[in-house]
């Protein structure tokens, strides 16, 4: 570790569904956030809707973070099984803030701070879930931080209901003010800085509104959910639909229709969600639609394990049914989920095909600081064309995209179809036909491939010049950039970010003169490599693959690459 | 006026197909509604699913998508919730929609979405030549079904009804006047139609002996908003009625957004 890197601090608090740990960490991220700091937040909660053990972990440094960490500084227990799960990954200076009512924990002297959370709460009659108000503002106290920024949080998030959370977090202030503890301190920030924190999904969807997006169709599934969530909540802001429909398949189909009729249309789901629209992800490519999908990848096979992480869907999303290009992108964090989200949409409308966007568990429900005023994103211009009588859909032309019209348009014929057609949309089975609709599609890869490189579908970190090489996509990106602080040799961290159409080139560029590389990746058969090995014929002997359904801990994982090099 | 309502398109259908019959009449009913000014042809969108009722959007010279086997209701709905100026008529099959695609009908008629659902209804799969659908009579014999169907055909109208179709109806392919009028009227429904067009096959079911002998016209004046009077006329099996059992007035999904 270098020796001029900052300290990164972490904050675990936890409780059953329902005790509001999960809201209440977001509101720890956003304070730290308030102060100058760059935080990252995780949020871990089984499937269900009360009970069980919740619990959102909270890092933060003066420099910018990728991901959050075990070790803790503190721990915020609203239960026993908190406390019980989470003690042994304190740091020996680390202390457990723990409800009074909870009269079993067991820790050394000085780590424990019991605090009367449920008795303030009953006394000035506050709704359970704004118990952990308390707890907050005792934390503020221990740690010596300004209690006026906690309740600028609180007003920021619950407006005129604020109130009653900053008396409660004054009560858990005065409450260690008064019993005389010592203050431990965090390193000054500079303050004047103000950045925003925001989880995956909202900045995809973000993006994407950004790009145009005027309708967005799904139907619930975790962990893409959230993007509906915070679309639905937006959707006044921004003039934008948002429906809920019966099935992916409907809402697939939906998206379909929306796009012929002129609209920048997007819908979000998981791998289950995402199987059930393949048939018209295919009627996207055949009929030229452009649609985007956000898949956030949960553990499979199948149900799985529904509210953690993994990233083994990436051969499944780019293998849609026939043949025809498609796109997909997979943003490392928050901030390219933003670009990315815009990116799509965009990519979508000027190639008129579809466009997968694939997120994860850890990536679209972690809370991470994003600036968008850096990545400007506005709906690019569509190829179109004099509309009216002479209007064929599928015109053929130098590089596969032809002029887009809409129905309404005047005196204008817009025909599209599932089944092969001519270039007026008009049902072919001539074999000649045929073929050159394939190649009229498949003329669309020369532009799109520079594109793709325009934007740097490969993105590299660390050591440029070092010849240890580890490869990596999507929300490991976060581990990775953390993990190599640590590693004792530099190394050479290469992002692949483009994953369909592959930016070969840069990624061959990438690997010149390397040693050795690794592939790291949340899946049982890496198939990151086997992408790469199909389109460069390159074979990534050393991998740290991971499939237990959490994310990779960047010290855990340093010592992986560590051990390999 | 005379509607230029033609396309390129060379037609595939059997020789004869009462097919020929719906695209008569639908051409007819749109360009009677575009010339006496109460649709804009630029604005009507035909969609279809899969299977020789699909084959129509390539037969009608306006904008048109042909969706997949099941699927153009939610196809449709897109469509709508992208543009709700656009008239959105859309085909489909006994197969293509009683079977693969029920659960998208259910849910149209219950949130009321603004689409013409004109069903032809033939009680056979034909352009995979001749098996059981949901539709069929029990003991059709066909060629999955060799030793003839047990299972009850459903009775779509009566789906359509337990849904909140705000539009129920029926026709028959042979009578081309009646059937062009009760179009018009579904295409002029604001909310979601159900229209059934019985559809005799003349390859894998024909069944035009049978219908022509029992099919009957509802009176002008029969009711139009009582729902248990509709499910008992949509359930007549003796002589079948034809025409508009059920309109009611609901708002549209589409214009609620």
């Amino acid at each position: 570790m270098n020796k001029n890197q900052e300290k990164i601090y972490t904050i675990l608090i936890g409780g059953q569904a329902g005790d509001g740990a999960r809201e209440a960490g977001v509101n720890l991220a956003r304070l730290f956030c308030k102060l100058g700091y760059y935080v990252f937040a995780s949020m871990e909660y089984p499937s269900l809707i009360r009970g069980g053990h919740n619990f959102c972990r909270v890092s933060f440094s003066k420099e910018k973070i990728f991901s959050d960490y075990r070790e803790l500084d503190a721990i915020i227990a609203l239960n026993q099984e908190t406390a019980d799960l989470h003690k042994n990954e304190l740091k020996k200076t680390g202390v457990i803030f723990f409800d009074n009512n909870i009269n079993s924990i067991i820790g050394k002297s000085g780590q424990l701070i019991s605090l009367p959370i449920t008795s303030y709460t009953k006394e000035l009659s506050a709704p359970p879930l704004a118990r952990t108000a308390v707890a907050l503002g005792a934390f503020c106290r221990y740690y010596d931080l300004p209690l006026l920024k906690l309740n600028e949080v609180f007003t920021d998030i619950f407006g005129s209901k604020a109130q009653i959370n900053i008396d409660l977090a004054q009560k858990g202030f005065d409450y260690l003010q008064d019993k005389n503890f010592g203050q431990t301190k965090f390193p000054k920030t500079d303050k004047k800085i103000k950045r925003q924190i925001i989880d995956g999904n909202a900045a995809t969807g973000e993006g994407m509104v950004a790009a145009g997006m005027k309708n967005y169709i799904a139907y619930p599934m975790t962990p893409a959910t959230s993007v509906l969530h915070h679309l639905a909540k937006q959707a006044p802001k921004y003039g934008l639909k948002v429906t809920q429909a019966e099935s992916e398949v409907a809402v697939i189909n939906m998206v379909l229709g929306s796009a012929y009729s002129g609209v920048r249309t997007a819908t979000g789901t998981s791998g289950g969600g995402f199987a059930l629209m393949t048939e018209a992800l295919s009627m996207a490519g055949i009929a030229e639609i452009p649609t985007v999908v956000v898949e956030s990848q949960r553990p499979g096979p199948s149900t799985g394990v529904p509210t953690r992480t993994a990233q083994g869907d990436l051969q499944f999303v780019r293998q849609i049914l026939g043949e025809f290009p498609r796109i997909v992108l997979a943003p490392g964090d928050q901030q390219e989920a933003y670009e990315i989200g815009g990116k799509a949409m965009n990519l979508a409308w000027q190639y008129q095909l579809p466009v997968m966007v694939a997120l994860d568990k850890h990536l679209s429900e972690s809370l991470a600081n994003a600036d968008f005023s850096k990545i400007k994103i506005k709906p690019e211009k569509i190829k179109t064309s004099k509309c009216g009588k002479n209007y064929q859909r599928y015109a053929f032309g130098a590089d596969g995209v032809s002029p887009l019209c809409f129905p309404g348009t005047k005196d204008t014929i817009v025909k599209v179809n599932s089944y092969e057609h001519s270039e007026d949309g008009l049902i072919t089975e001539s074999a000649e036909m045929t073929q050159k609709m394939f190649d009229k599609r498949f003329a669309k890869l020369k532009n799109l491939e520079k594109e793709i490189n325009s934007f740097k579908g490969v993105r590299i970190y660390g050591d440029k010049k070092s010849k240890n090489v580890v490869v990596f996509w999507g929300s490991t990106k976060g581990a990775v950039l953390e993990a190599i602080k640590y590693v004792k040799k530099p190394v050479k961290a290469v992002q692949v970010l483009a994953i369909e159409p592959l930016p070969i080139k840069s990624l061959l560029d990438a690997y010149k003169g390397a040693k050795k590389i690794i592939d790291i990746e949340l899946n049982h058969t890496g198939q990151l490599a086997q992408v790469i090995a199909e389109k460069t014929g390159l074979k990534i002997k050393n991998k740290i693959l991971k499939y237990d359904t959490f994310a990779f801990e960047p010290i855990e994982l340093a010592k992986k690459i560590d051990k390999i090099l | 006026m005379n509607i230029d309502l033609n396309t390129k398109a060379k037609n595939t259908w059997c020789p004869g197909c009462t097919n020929f019959m719906i695209l008569t009449a639908f051409k007819n009913a749109l360009s009677e509604l575009i010339t006496e000014g109460k649709i804009k042809k630029d604005n009507i969108v035909v969609g279809a699913g899969i299977g020789c009722h699909g084959k129509i959007a390539d037969y009608v010279g306006t904008n048109s998508i042909i969706s997949l086997h099941g699927r153009v209701v939610p196809t449709m709905t897109g469509v709508k919730l992208g543009n709700p100026n656009l008239t959105a008529i859309a085909f489909s099959g006994d197969g293509d929609s009683y079977a693969e695609g029920i659960e998208h009908l259910v849910h149209a008629a219950k949130r009321n979405s603004d689409i013409k659902l004109f069903v032809h209804n033939n009680q056979v799969f034909g352009l995979t030549t001749g098996q059981v659908t949901p539709t069929s009579n029990r003991g059709y014999k066909g060629k999955s079904t060799p030793q003839g169907s047990v299972e009850e055909p459903i009775n779509p109208q009566m789906v359509m009804l337990a849904s909140g179709a705000t539009f129920i109806a029926r026709v028959y392919t042979g009578d081309l006047p009646f059937m062009t009028q009760i179009m018009k009227k579904a295409i002029l429904h604001k909310g979601f139609a159900h229209l059934e067009i019985i559809q005799p096959c003349i390859s894998f079911n024909d069944t035009r002996d049978y219908f022509k002998e029992r099919v009957y016209n509802l009176e002008e004046n029969s009711p139009k908003n009582d729902l248990q009077w509709a499910m008992q006329k949509v359930q007549e099996k003796e002589r079948i009625p034809l025409g508009i059992f059920y309109e009611v007035e609901k708002p549209v999904f589409e214009e609620q957004l």
